[in-house]
């Protein structure tokens, strides 16, 4: 094994524990946001799809690093100046509505919350999970539509309300198609979390940096920390198998 | 937003676009160029020739393409010998080398198990025939494989480019000013990061606009024969 001096193999450890919670955690709001964007653009309003729409389409194009930055810098001013930027507008509903100043008043002590430091965890982690939101967006959609409309016919027959028969047919249905997406999504996502690094978050690789500019050794870290994500993503691609092959089952195949 | 922000910087922004628009390209073009061998070896039987190439592919398909940048440009620079090599060959030299090697091994990692997918996926009787024609293998793999391969990856490969030009904003973080860069200047001299980054990512935009774009052009004109014929409407005589 390499000899990691007197950092050791805890940073590594530590850091890659990091690593797997900002990955997990966006995950899950990637699929959240990801599901809800599919049945917007599937759905009848052309509100929810026109959203839904751009959505998708300005993620996809921008890089993930520059929208890291915008949402770490750009969240950091947003949220101290949302109670002032409140305050004015419920001064000018108040206006509006004859009541004056007093709604603003009222108002007031539940909006002052001082300063606020954007922590780089959440802003990494909803940062990706909104990136991976759109990508994901993209796959369930063409999932949901493989689905044989006959079973969905026949959920209605029996007299299922729209929410079982998501619940019970489309789900369960659409997850053999989505998921080769899904596990591509999924690789890509754990990949983007060295981002997180760049805005100061301590994950495996901004630790390894670190160490690595302490004992002027930066191959011997990066090396170690790459071969962690190949160990990952390894780990996934073997899950991923395994759970395609378990939600495929009944599905006759040409032998 | 406040533009005049922008509008000063505007010239910074150009600088940082032509550097992206030499970074991707280039290393588009020698991964397009490297790939095809790597595909042909991963599609070999002999385990001396596909073992390296999948390896190859696994390593740069497995980790961040941010780690691969740091590997090449802190760590092969500290390795001995290379300071000795940079004094014969300057441009072995700085951060754009490294950013350019990184782009150029992580795009033809992806790109070669593209072209390998489509290859692996050649109609068996295209390649009967051939052998009926009595051409040889390389022959073979450069008059119907290669060709028809590269056709049928041409959906995926547009993607792989807009990940590349996508993936290019990691040069900022070696201390390169391209467009990312640009932006990050701006943020730090201003700290007016809604100006700064929405500039940048509405470049980005038009750039990836322009890529899809422009390859549904190509795909168009080389995809023609794929392409389902217009319906004859056939008239039903009642």
């Amino acid at each position: 094994m390499l000899d990691l001096e007197g950092y050791g193999y805890g940073i590594i450890v530590e850091g890659a524990g990091v690593t797997l919670f900002v990955a997990l955690s966006s995950l899950f709001i990637a699929v959240l946001l990801g599901m809800t964007a599919a049945l917007a653009k599937l759905s009848n309003s052309p509100t929810a799809q026109a959203i839904a729409g751009i959505y998708t389409t300005v993620i996809r194009g921008v890089p993930d690093l520059v929208l890291m930055l915008l949402i770490f810098f750009g969240g950091q001013i947003f949220i101290n100046n949302l109670p002032d930027n409140l305050l004015e507008l419920l001064l000018y509903i108040g206006e509006k509505t004859d009541q004056g100043d007093a709604l603003k008043i009222s108002m007031a002590p539940y909006l002052d919350w001082g300063y606020i430091d954007v922590n780089p965890m959440i802003a990494g982690i909803l940062t990706i999970g909104f990136i991976f939101g759109a990508y994901m967006g993209e796959t369930f959609r063409g999932a949901i539509l493989a689905v044989d409309r006959g079973m969905l016919e026949a959920g209605t027959a029996y007299g299922m309300s729209k929410i079982q028969i998501t619940r019970r047919i489309l789900i369960p249905q659409m997850m053999r198609h989505a998921l080769p997406g899904f596990g591509n999504n999924w690789l890509v996502l754990m990949k983007a979390t060295a981002l997180v690094s760049i805005i100061g978050l301590s994950d495996m690789v901004r630790r390894a940096g670190l160490a690595a500019g302490a004992t002027r050794e930066p191959f011997k870290y990066y090396l170690v920390v790459a071969l962690v994500f190949l160990f990952f993503t390894t780990l996934s691609i073997w899950f991923l198998k395994w759970a395609e092959r378990r939600y495929s089952v009944g599905v006759r195949r040409m032998s | 937003m406040d533009f005049s922000v922008i509008i000063n910087e505007l010239p910074l922004y150009f600088e940082g676009l032509l550097l992206t628009a030499q970074l991707v390209p280039f290393s588009l073009i020698l991964g397009f160029l490297a790939a095809i061998p790597v595909a042909i070896m991963r599609l070999s039987r002999n385990p001396l020739v596909n073992y390296p190439a999948f390896a190859f592919t696994y390593f740069f398909r497995g980790t961040p393409l941010l780690v691969q940048l740091f590997l090449l440009y802190a760590g092969v620079g500290q390795l001995d010998g290379y300071s000795e090599l940079t004094k014969e060959f300057d441009f072995l030299k700085g951060a754009y080398f490294f950013a350019l090697l990184a782009f150029f091994l992580n795009t033809t990692a992806y790109t070669a198990e593209i072209f390998r997918g489509a290859m692996a996926e050649t109609p068996f009787g295209e390649i009967e025939a051939a052998k009926a024609c009595g051409m040889s293998k390389w022959m073979i793999l450069r008059r119907i494989t290669i060709p028809s391969a590269l056709r049928r990856a041409l959906p995926a490969y547009s993607n792989e480019v807009i990940f590349m030009l996508h993936g290019s904003a990691l040069a900022s973080t070696i201390t390169l000013v391209d467009l990312t860069g640009a932006a990050r200047i701006v943020q730090s001299r201003y700290y007016a990061p809604f100006e700064a980054f929405i500039t940048a990512g509405v470049f980005y935009f038009v750039l990836t606009f322009l890529l899809v774009w422009a390859f549904r052009l190509v795909e168009k004109h080389f995809n023609k024969h794929l392409n389902r014929r217009e319906e004859t409407i056939i008239e039903v005589v009642t």
